[in-house]
């Protein structure tokens, strides 16, 4: 089948994929997008996560033929050019950084993270965030980039790019889910 | 992985036609459940028919008070609905207590309660499970059945439902529109899902092609005041191991109406219909409310290593009705 989709700002049209393909595959293997990562396959380690329509999810449970005539942003359209972006930046220098194999995921989580809470509480971060497996870092380095982006006011920058994706959508503006209130005790 | 088609769904009459002709054929909604059986082969369906774009996406009030829920409006999106979290909060915790983020914002309504089995065995094409393939035996009532049932169980299966929402919904007592070749109907949720008895591969009692399309809540003044318990091995992105959805009515320490459901028990949610007898004109007490869950408990017929279930919905049941009813009087 042929798929169309817009993959970071662009408009992109790949033929011959097979219908049981992932949108994961379909990033990293036609389109040249390795960098949101390939683990579990099974929905439990967030590695994965892309926008899809403006909303974060595991492209490796989203079949291809899912993602026709949608809107896909990766790991790769959050920095501009060369410059990195603020939340990219704030995991650098925090050293939130080990393996790396978890990171573009946490990048996107904490990147659509910011944009709808500002200044999350740890309790926000850690539910926001509860999605997303590491297993070298012990998040401890992870909820300090996470809060020294917000410090630095790193969803801001985007809210516009957001804002269109659900447009038409019932709830599109309305609060959005930030996990389980039960958690953040 | 055996291939299939895709297409998607032009409208609900063309859905239900196209899968109801082709016994090979199923549903897809988000896929978070379809798309991983896909892969591990629990399911072949050699076409998916993608409903997830029909216009089900609203969630609208309904002549008499109640609510519809569309079938496709997403977990996220129903989980922070103002109109949700302010008349019926525990369906609101139980979606905030299960999957992740990233799956709760495609997640569909009618997905999830149709979704399948966390049952090990059922998701190992390599081993024999009578939910998967009728006839090969059933390796958990031998084997690992740490999670497994304790009430409603048959020797055929004695896996648990895993959706969250749908135990709310049962405490509730939801009602789902379905939509089918011969015409729409509705069903009580509770009796839309069935005991295992000797045909576990049936979860519910939908026949192939039969599409929900909406489930409407009750107007049930009392569940202003409701909540989910969920009790898992971690704090967060776990199945429950028991949890309890709970909706009481107290005048002057004592119960007047209650509503409870428990999950992670039996092969459906389990409305405690027992408990709330029990409740009905007790005193709002720990010994009425611990009363009531062993009257309800009794028929619990625990497997091997499990038997720590008991105590643990027992104790959950307790635990919601104390914090409900604390609430309930200042
Ligand atoms: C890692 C992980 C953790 C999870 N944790 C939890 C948890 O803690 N609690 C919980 O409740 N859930 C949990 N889930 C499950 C999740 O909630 C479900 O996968 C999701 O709700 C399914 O919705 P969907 O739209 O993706 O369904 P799909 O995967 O698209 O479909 C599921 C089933 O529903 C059928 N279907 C879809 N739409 C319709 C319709 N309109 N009419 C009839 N049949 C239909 C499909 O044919 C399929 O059989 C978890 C999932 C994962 C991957
Ligand atoms: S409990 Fe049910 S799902 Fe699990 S192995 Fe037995 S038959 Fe299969
Ligand atoms: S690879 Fe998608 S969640 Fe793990
Ligand atoms: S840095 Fe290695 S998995 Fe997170």
């Amino acid at each position: 089948m042929r798929v169309n989709v817009e993959v970071n700002g662009e408009q992109r049209t790949e033929d011959n994929v097979w219908e049981g393909e992932s949108l994961l595959s379909l990033l990293r293997d036609r389109l040249g997008l390795p960098g949101a990562k390939n683990a579990c396959e099974q929905g439990e380690c967030g590695s994965c996560t892309v926008y899809l329509d403006g909303v974060p999810v595991c492209a490796c449970l989203v079949a291809a033929g899912q993602a026709e005539g949608r809107s896909v942003r990766t790991v790769e359209g959050l920095a501009d050019g060369d410059a990195l972006h603020p939340v990219q930046q704030a995991f650098v220098e925090a050293g939130a950084v080990q393996c790396g194999f978890c990171t573009p995921g946490l990048l996107v989580a904490t990147h659509d993270l910011l944009s709808r809470v500002s200044h999350p509480s740890d309790g926000e971060i850690r539910e926001a965030l509860a999605g997303n497996l590491c297993r070298c870092t012990g998040y401890e380095h992870i909820l300090d980039a996470v809060r020294l982006a917000a410090t630095r006011g790193g969803g801001r920058r985007d809210q516009e790019w957001r804002s269109p994706d659900r447009a038409g959508r019932p709830g599109a503006g309305a609060p959005r889910d930030t996990g389980d209130p039960e958690c953040e005790r | 992985m055996i291939p299939f088609d895709y297409q998607r769904a032009e409208d609900t009459r063309s859905a239900v036609a196209t899968v109801t002709a082709r016994p090979g054929a199923a549903f897809l909604g988000a896929g978070t459940n379809l798309v991983d059986h896909l892969k591990l082969g629990v399911a072949a369906p050699d076409l998916l028919v993608d409903v997830s774009h029909l216009p089900f996406d609203m969630i609208e009030p309904l002549a008499g008070g109640g609510v519809r829920i569309g079938a496709t409006v997403r977990n996220s999106d129903l989980a922070v609905d103002p109109v949700i979290r302010q008349r019926y909060p525990m369906v609101s915790a139980a979606l905030l207590s299960g999957a992740s983020g990233q799956l709760r914002n495609v997640a569909t309504t009618a997905g999830n309660l149709m979704q399948r089995t966390r049952c090990p065995y059922f998701q190992d094409v390599t081993t024999p499970c009578n939910k998967r393939r009728p006839g090969s035996g059933c390796s958990a009532l031998e084997g690992y059945h740490r999670d497994h049932a304790i009430l409603g169980a048959s020797r055929h299966c004695v896996a648990v439902h895993p959706s969250d929402l749908a135990v709310a919904l049962t405490a509730l007592g939801a009602v789902v529109q379905v939509e089918g070749v011969k015409g729409a109907r509705s069903i009580p949720i509770i009796d839309l899902y069935r005991l295992p008895d000797d045909a576990p591969q049936h979860d519910t009692v939908l026949e192939h092609g039969e599409l929900i399309t909406a489930v409407d809540l009750p107007a049930l003044p009392m569940a202003t005041r409701s909540t989910y318990r969920k009790v898992r091995d971690r704090a967060s992105y776990a199945f429950a191991l028991v949890s309890v959805a709970a909706a009481v009515d107290v005048e002057r320490g004592t119960v007047r109406d209650v509503r409870v459901a428990l999950g992670g028990v039996a092969h459906k949610p389990w409305r405690a219909r027992r408990a709330e007898e029990a409740l009905r004109g007790a005193p709002a007490t720990d010994d009425a409310f611990r009363a009531a869950a062993e009257a309800e408990l009794a028929g619990a017929r625990p497997l091997r290593d499990n038997a720590f279930k008991v105590p643990m919905a027992r104790n959950t049941i307790v635990a919601t009705l104390r914090e409900l009813t604390r609430r309930e009087e200042p």
